[in-house]
């Protein structure tokens, strides 16, 4: 009994040390942007000695495009998230259910794009955008990433794993192929759909390199490229480099805190293939 | 008639296949296979942005890296970045997640708050830290001098700036792992810990034969998820050294050096290229490596 007790003291421990640790960074970021700069730059409490607003007001005024890098990230991932979801399940659903010419061809060929490292296309990438006229726009950034070979893959065992019968009662009542994927199958799937949401979203709300090569206009900046910008000409200016990242970061949060069960829940099922 | 019916239905399933396909198809195609080969033909070229010429220069290319010393330093720091980050991260993500999956209250919480990290962007990550490790009044310098440790110019120091680079990303990247060992944890049998248990065997004995070994699948795909994850290090050694990879080349990675030479001159793509390629092979071989230890071990 004694060595239970102490075994939950050293469990407890660890686990509430490791969220001190988790939690510290944010908390310091979050009071800081609250923080007058003589504060940050004299001062050693967490939390502001004067609360004031002004690091929020001077960074919406002095770099207005704030609002437009939002603007822009959001277009791209939300427009980018939809079309994964539509275009890696049809094709996961093709691979899985429908039979025609060269299709184990195909999936062999899903699986080796699988395996190539992003770096080894990005640089022919650019020179196709830039050939297409498609440098600072967004479907340069959105259109290459628009499929992605890990949620087709993904898709494909899950539809495998989809009973059949749906199916064939639907075409019984009459449906047409189409008809079936897009009213019965698709609606269906919704768990495997909000997973690759999230993950699609997040890959894109966070990327720093494609938007870093693909939009060397100010006005066409995702927030990553645009925070990056912004400290580079704050150096040292922590407390308004921090509110800026804090603009960024609490819509997320805020997301998180209220659905953190689909993002965890949808790891897992990632995990478990 | 008998064939013939069937042949029309296999046709529409095929056109219908493709039809589904398609948009996969062609993204595909145009933005990752057409590249691959444009990449192949970029690598044995020395291309000009500016004039829009390209002359073939043979091999020339991969001759080069081994007379590059920054290619060298990019090599050794992206290799010394590996060597520690996969290892801890992984022990790091399957300690938490053991600690995680016993039968205490409040473990929900605990993953909730565990997570945050994964889902910040890298670019604000990045800025954080700068801002704890910087040089006037940071964070991590108050602390450790507090405790009466040794304090660093974090930011500055070439010999601790990739150090710095690897404890963020080791705290950023640990939970991502953990929710994945967690999934894995809910298949091991709760009879192995209850036949344990009755045996006499304490908490940690229980995590050394029971937990590690029946993970082993999990360590193997966590392990190589985070060696093709730490070999393409690219955003926060960009952040932090604004794009230069200094101080003193100390935080430049394969990836970034990539980077440079492909968007920061004119004439140097042809050669990047040959560099991504190395990099490639070097995921590749690291990978299989990595697989033919595993099977090694699974022979005992």
């Amino acid at each position: 009994m004694k060595d239970l007790k102490i075994g939950k003291f050293i469990l407890y421990s660890i686990l509430i040390g490791y969220a001190v640790v988790t939690v510290t960074p944010f908390l310091w970021a979050f009071f800081a942007s609250f923080k007058p700069l003589n504060e940050i730059v004299g001062g050693f409490s967490i939390l502001p000695e004067n609360w004031t607003l002004d690091n929020y007001r001077y960074i919406i005024s002095t770099q207005p495009l704030f609002i437009r890098w939002l603007f822009n990230s959001v277009v791209i991932a939300v427009v980018g998230t939809l079309l994964n979801i539509l275009f890696n399940s049809m094709a996961g659903y093709a691979l899985a259910r429908l039979s025609f010419p060269g299709k184990k061809t195909l999936f062999v060929l899903v699986l080796a794009v699988l395996m190539i490292p992003g770096q080894v296309t990005m640089i022919p990438n650019y020179l196709i955008l830039k050939e297409l006229g498609w440098l600072n726009s967004y479907q340069g950034m959105i259109v290459p990433a628009m499929v992605n070979a890990t949620f087709i893959f993904m898709m494909r065992q899950f539809f495998i794993n989809f009973p059949r019968e749906v199916e064939e009662a639907a075409a019984i009542d009459g449906l047409s192929r189409m008809g079936t994927f897009f009213r019965i199958v698709l609606p269906m799937a919704k768990p495997a759909l909000a997973a690759q949401a999230i993950f699609v979203f997040m890959a894109l709300w966070n990327d720093f390199m494609r938007p870093l090569i693909v939009m060397s206009e100010t006005s066409m900046y995702t927030l990553p490229v645009g925070l990056n910008a912004f400290q580079s000409e704050n150096v040292s200016f922590w407390n308004y480099v921090m509110s800026a990242s804090m603009i960024f970061t609490l819509p997320v949060l805020l997301i998180y805190i209220f659905f953190s069960r689909f993002f965890l829940d949808g790891l897992s099922f990632r995990g478990d293939k | 008639m008998a064939i013939k019916k069937p042949s029309k239905k296999h046709m529409r399933e095929a056109g219908q296949g493709y039809l589904f396909m398609g948009p996969a198809l062609l993204t595909i195609g145009v933005f990752i296979l057409l590249p691959i080969i444009y990449a192949v033909i970029l690598s044995f070229q020395k291309v000009n942005l500016l004039g829009g010429i390209s002359e073939f220069v043979g091999i020339d290319n991969f001759v080069r890296i081994s007379d590059d010393f920054r290619a060298g330093i990019a090599l050794r720091n992206t290799a010394f970045y590996v060597a520690v980050v996969v290892p801890v991260q992984t022990l790091l993500a399957l300690i938490l997640a053991a600690c995680l999956n016993a039968r205490i209250k409040g473990t929900n919480l605990f993953r909730v708050i565990f997570f945050l990290p994964t889902l910040t962007s890298s670019a604000v990550l990045a800025l954080i830290f700068m801002f704890m490790y910087n040089n006037q009044n940071g964070l991590v310098n108050q602390f450790l001098s507090t405790i009466g440790l040794p304090t660093y110019n974090w930011l500055g120091d070439p010999s601790v700036a990739l150090i710095a680079i690897m404890i963020m990303n080791i705290w950023a990247t640990a939970p991502f792992y953990m929710v994945i060992y967690l999934a894995g944890l809910k298949d091991v049998p709760e009879s192995l810990y209850e036949a344990a248990e009755l045996d006499g065997a304490s908490a940690f004995q229980k995590f050394r034969y029971i937990t590690v070994p029946m993970l082993r699948p999990i360590t193997s795909f966590v392990v190589i998820m985070g060696i093709i994850g730490t070999f393409q290090l690219f955003d926060q050694s960009y952040i932090f050294s604004g794009g230069t990879g200094g101080p003193d080349n100390s935080t430049l990675t394969i990836v970034l050096l990539i980077y440079q030479y492909a968007f920061n001159t004119y004439d140097q793509m042809g050669y990047a290229a040959a560099l991504a390629f190395l990099l490639a092979v070097i995921i590749l071989a690291a990978t299989l490596i990595q697989r033919k230890f595993q099977k090694d071990e699974q022979v005992y």
